[in-house]
């Protein structure tokens, strides 16, 4: 299989009229790399997969896609294929000749065409359905048939825009697989937009965080997740506890906290904001639900954090624990399902222990809303 | 529960009136074409002949009418067609603060008299020949001066923006992520409007064609300027009213309907079976047993409809050639002769009567027996005018003793 081609974002800007969807956005894809772009919703990420695919020029900056410029090439002569939120199937065509319409543009005879057609239906496990109209399958085998059309055009670089958004869970999580299975036999560049921090996290070799146009932090799922770059992340991706403060003492790459709430906390230092930390800076330090344990209430130390509880919650796996934090916000311990009836009772102070090295410092930004 | 049927039956007179008010003059029209009666009338009812069917087909102005209609129909249909499809696809795409006014602009020859559109059309064209300075003689003057030309021209202004009502219905339900994804797929802009929204659109390019045609076939306010040396079937029909009619054109008009009911019968019948089909096909409705009747017409009204449309109409078509008329016309004729004399009788015998007791009066317009005094009211003008009148709502057979009735010209004119 093709090793796959690589894409390059250089310097994008796009605006519309005063409106910047996106900021100065610079991204190196390798080729055959699963990559998403997360953000919320308006974020600027869909804008981006238009302007790869060519439906909409950006202001500023250049595309490459395989090193080649793609600027006054338009969508039917770019090597890439979208699959749309909505997914487009053509509701008048049957399914075989939705799958091959790629080749029915270029003059493929109808022979032709439904022998590759016939091809792409055995790979995504839809052999026979070929004659069926789009409106007779269900939504996860439409999906598959929009992934099968994309494939057949043959595309060095496949877009997906949130494909999976109107599945229900069980169904969305089945296609996260068969996607990533999927990515893994034809090789290609996928090119993800979600909103799913889950999707971009189990599929993606690498995620660009986006926040109102601009991208926050591009890495691999388990640094995005382990090592956010700036509040936004850590508190967009995954479950967070934040704690506000100032920076006391900074060793190395760790950093004291002194919290508004909970005196003076030891955290690790996000690696790409060493030494943007200065001491006396506002700060933010995040330390996930998870990374929190019960310890006996022992002396305090810089690693530990004592609360009143405020409630408990049952969640099948783990149970949630909600203690009294900074700001109004309470902070959540996660504690796994070890067979016990409950955790704590409601207003028993709890000392809460954590490893320096699972807290996450950084200087002080804009969270993600809720 | 008393109120609640009291409402039901008047719900059901107001149908009655309602439909009686819609389809009422249709079926009086139809049955004048049956009717031998050289005027079209129901009543009184002289003889059923095919005879205006006949007629119909001989009268070369009618035929050529038709063949012209149709002819402008089609250049109509074609040319509006397509210009409605293009401004209404114009309409999704332009600037969105200009939308309104240019939907106003296109609409607005609908809200124009079609007789301003008629002369105006006339106009431009001798202008825009007169601009071009081509001279008589040339091919180009004469497509100006054209009937044919002008016509569907003409018809095209304003029918062009029924058809974007149509399709702009249509559109606004058109997904344009699909034309994007065809783009996506390597189509040029071209296939992706042949292949994914010319066919989308087919069911509205088609009821598109059909408003057209029929809009143009009925035409009569903007064609009558344009025709010019031509004839359409409604410029026919407007000349044989002022010219006086016979019932070939309630034949035409009974043709039409016929035509019609079939068309909208079959359009249901197949509709209904697909529809049908389809529930057989996933499931929803078991196929029925083999038994008397065919399956395309189990529980379909429409098919069972037209099964009896055709039926009826192939027996007309069967006793037309036999059907002969003739001798119940000419017991109507033989009836009305006995009548006439009978009546000639009646009056020759008043006549003597009143020689008898009046000598000195010999007007013939006098009525036999004054009905007070000698002279009262006889001879005022108003008394006159009202017997002339009479004589239309009046039966022959109204044995008043009048017998102005039997000589009024269009009296006996009916029954011939």
């Amino acid at each position: 299989m093709s090793s796959g081609v690589a894409v390059d974002l250089e310097d994008i800007w796009i605006r519309f009229g005063d409106f910047v969807a996106v900021k100065e956005a610079n991204v190196a894809i390798k080729g055959g790399d699963f990559f998403s772009f997360l953000g919320p919703s308006g974020c600027g990420k869909t804008t981006i997969l238009r302007a790869v695919s060519g439906f909409l020029d950006p202001s500023q900056g250049q595309i490459r896609i395989g090193g080649k410029d793609m600027s006054g090439i338009g969508p039917n002569k770019r090597p890439t294929a979208l699959i749309f939120q909505n997914l487009a199937l053509f509701p008048l065509m049957k399914v075989w000749e939705n799958i091959s319409f790629s080749m029915e543009v270029t003059g493929a005879s109808a022979k032709q065409r439904r022998k590759r057609a016939d091809e792409l239906l055995d790979m995504i496990a839809l052999d026979g359905q070929g004659d069926k109209l789009p409106s007779e399958l269900s939504g996860g085998q439409k999906q598959r048939v929009a992934i099968a059309r994309a494939l057949c055009a043959n595309p060095d670089v496949l877009l997906l825009d949130e494909p999976l958004s109107a599945l229900d869970l069980k169904l969305r999580q089945h296609m996260r697989t068969e996607l990533r299975e999927i990515q893994q036999r034809v090789g290609i560049t996928f090119i993800y937009i979600t909103h799913d921090q889950g999707e971009a996290l189990t599929m993606s070799d690498n995620v660009a965080v986006m926040k109102a146009g601009v991208i926050d932090q591009i890495d691999t799922g388990h640094n995005i997740y382990d090592h956010p770059a700036t509040p936004f992340v850590a508190s967009f991706v995954g479950e967070n506890n934040v704690f506000r403060g100032r920076v006391k003492e900074i060793k190395g790459n760790e950093a004291l906290i002194s919290t508004n709430r909970s005196g003076d906390l030891l955290s690790s230092i996000s690696p790409s904001q060493v030494g943007k930390l200065a001491v006396g800076d506002d700060a933010m330090m995040f330390i996930r639900p998870e990374a929190l344990q019960l310890g006996p209430a022992k002396k305090s130390s810089k690693t530990t954090i004592s609360a009143n509880v405020i409630n408990e919650e049952f969640e099948g796996n783990s149970f949630s624990v909600f203690l009294e934090g900074d700001g109004g916000k309470s902070v959540k311990m996660s504690v796994p399902n070890g067979g016990q009836d409950k955790i704590s009772d409601r207003g028993e102070v709890l000392s809460l222990h954590y490893n320096a090295n699972n807290a996450v410092a950084m200087p002080a930004g804009e969270l993600a809303s809720e | 529960m008393k109120s609640d049927s009291l409402i039901r039956i008047a719900l059901g007179a107001y149908l009655l009136i309602f439909f009686s008010y819609l389809l009422g003059p249709l079926l009086v029209m139809s049955l004048t074409a049956f009717n031998s009666a050289s005027f079209p009338s129901v009543s009184p009812w002289a003889c059923f002949t095919y005879e205006w069917f006949d007629v119909l087909l001989r009268d070369k102005h009618i035929r050529d009418g038709i063949y012209y209609s149709v002819i402008i129909g089609i250049g109509t249909v074609t040319l509006s067609v397509s210009m409605g499809l293009a401004a209404s696809i114009v309409l999704t795409q332009v600037w969105p603060r200009l939308r309104s006014t240019y939907y106003t602009l296109i609409i607005a020859p609908i809200l124009i008299p079609g007789v301003v559109l008629g002369i105006s059309t006339l106009v431009f064209w001798d202008r825009v020949g007169a601009f071009l300075g081509v001279s008589d003689e040339t091919a180009l003057y004469g497509l100006f001066h054209n009937g044919l030309f002008l016509t569907i021209l003409g018809q095209s202004t304003f029918i062009a923006s029924y058809a974007m009502l149509v399709f702009v219905a249509r559109l606004q339900r058109f997904d344009t992520g699909l034309t994007e994804a065809a783009l996506d797929l390597g189509a040029t802009h071209t296939q992706a409007f042949r292949k994914i929204l010319l066919p989308f659109m087919r069911p509205a390019i088609a009821s598109a064609a059909v408003l057209a045609f029929l809009a143009s076939f009925e035409n009569y306010n903007t064609t009558t300027f344009t025709i010019i040396d031509y004839k359409t079937l409604t410029t026919v029909l407007a000349q044989k009213v002022r010219l006086g009619i016979n019932p070939s054109i309630s034949s035409l008009a009974f043709i039409v309907i016929v035509l019609t009911v079939f068309a909208a019968l079959v359009f249901e019948a197949t509709h209904h079976n697909r529809k049908r089909k389809d529930a057989i096909a996933q499931g929803k409705v078991t196929p029925v047993k083999k038994g008397i009747l065919p399956p395309f017409m189990h529980g379909n009204a429409a098919a069972f409809g037209l099964v009896a449309l055709a039926c009826v109409v192939i027996v007309m078509i069967g006793t037309a050639g036999k059907h002969d008329p003739q001798v119940c016309k000419a017991d109507v004729r033989e009836a009305r002769m006995l009548e006439t004399e009978r009546r000639i009788k009646v009056l020759n015998e008043t006549r003597a009567l009143r020689e008898q007791s009046e000598p000195a009066e010999s007007t013939p317009n006098k009525p036999a027996l004054a009905p007070s005094g000698a002279f009262g009211g006889v001879f005022a003008p108003t008394n006159l005018t009202e017997d002339d009148a009479e004589p239309e709502t009046e039966t022959p057979k109204g044995g008043s003793g009048a017998f102005d009735n039997v000589f009024a010209p269009t009296n006996l004119d009916t029954e011939d």
